[in-house]
């Protein structure tokens, strides 16, 4: 868990460069989380990976949600001060209608992989992304299987009826 | 062929004629009991009910008491194509290109809940059963399936074996139904 005073620097090191970016901040369970503006979210990750206090220069993983209440698609980056043990979670939101964002593959490599499920799952377009197609489910699948709107089992099934199952 | 005296049964003697130093019988009941008893078996095990395969083909249940002691990993040499597990819809395709490797006659047995109709994998990324790409001979049911099943399987399996034509695939019936699949 980040002290308070580290979280206080962190605020201000993002507030440097990038001042009235961050919607809010604050723990969420024992993780400290910053919603932020959609725009720069890649610019802040560079400033935050070269700044001599901060350092996040491991991408423990990145991912999206779907939120249909708000029709919005969030996606969720986590960062590893590995000299400090730091820990922080970056979050941006998207519309669902269109989730398109930059790419992360400039700063971190290992965003390509990530990114590639964040569209594969969930149709966030990563501008800019080296190689942007499904990673995990197969090539000529239509829909993006992790939004709500699409239901989870397979449509095609026979076996299953409303008798014994509810479908 | 008798009993022998310490009561392994050898195999049943198919119908025919016989006399002082002849036998005279059909060719492919010949083969045919041939065939059954030399089965190499393909596993295709993905998940637990490979586990269970590993078990029956172990000592204590030993298919190998069924002819089939030699497990063939090349599907060029195969003669039953033996799927356990699930099958996702990534890896459909590959599941079919093993079965197309396979040389003719082939036999396919299709081992637990998830092979036979995807099982509780009721969701997009698998497949509800390997039926839709290939087709199956014999169906063993289970979630796992015991040794005992997969073993009462591959007994379903000889049986096609023995008795079916020896040319079946120049049946009109076969050809129509690889047709089905879109293989040929």
């Amino acid at each position: 868990m980040m002290e308070a005073a580290a979280q206080e620097r962190l605020i201000s090191v993002v507030n440097e460069k990038f001042e009235g970016e961050i919607i809010e901040a604050g723990m969420v369970k024992d993780f400290f989380t910053l919603i932020l503006k959609r725009e720069k979210i890649v610019d802040i990750i560079r400033h935050l990976y070269h700044h001599a206090e901060t350092q996040f220069q491991y991408l423990t993983t990145m991912f999206a949600v779907h939120y249909p209440d708000q029709n919005q698609i969030a996606v969720v980056y986590q960062l590893h001060n590995l000299s400090k043990n730091q820990r922080i979670r970056l979050k941006i939101f998207l519309p669902a209608d269109n989730p398109t964002t930059s790419t992360l593959t400039k700063v971190f490599a290992a965003a390509n992989w990530m990114e590639r499920e964040a569209y594969d799952f969930f149709g966030v377009l990563f501008q800019g992304h080296p190689n942007l197609k499904r990673i995990l489910n197969v090539e000529d699948m239509l829909i993006f299987p992790m939004r709500k709107e699409y239901p989870l089992e397979d449509q095609t099934r026979e076996d299953k009826n409303d008798l014994m199952f509810g479908r | 062929m008798e009993a022998a005296a310490n009561k392994i049964i050898v195999g049943e003697k198919p119908e025919g004629h016989e006399g002082h130093g002849f036998f005279a019988t059909k060719l492919d009941k010949v083969v045919g009991l041939a065939r059954k008893n030399s089965i190499w078996p393909l596993p295709f095990a993905t998940s637990c009910c490979g586990i269970e395969f590993m078990a029956t083909m172990g000592a204590h249940y030993d298919l190998a008491r069924f002819g089939s002691e030699r497990l063939s990993f090349s599907p060029r040499q195969a003669d039953l194509l033996m799927v356990m597990g699930t099958i996702a819809k990534k890896m459909g395709p590959v599941l079919r290109q093993v079965y197309e490797q396979m040389a003719e006659p082939r036999w396919v047995l299709s081992v637990g809940a998830c092979a036979s109709s995807g099982g509780i994998f009721d969701t997009y990324s698998v497949l509800q059963g390997i039926d839709r790409i290939i087709p199956v001979d014999v169906y063993v049911p289970g979630c796992p399936p015991r040794p005992e099943q997969i073993i009462d399987g591959v007994m379903k399996i000889q049986y096609l074996v023995e008795n079916e034509s020896l040319r079946r695939r120049d049946s009109a019936e076969y050809k129509a139904m690889l047709n089905k699949y879109g293989i040929e």
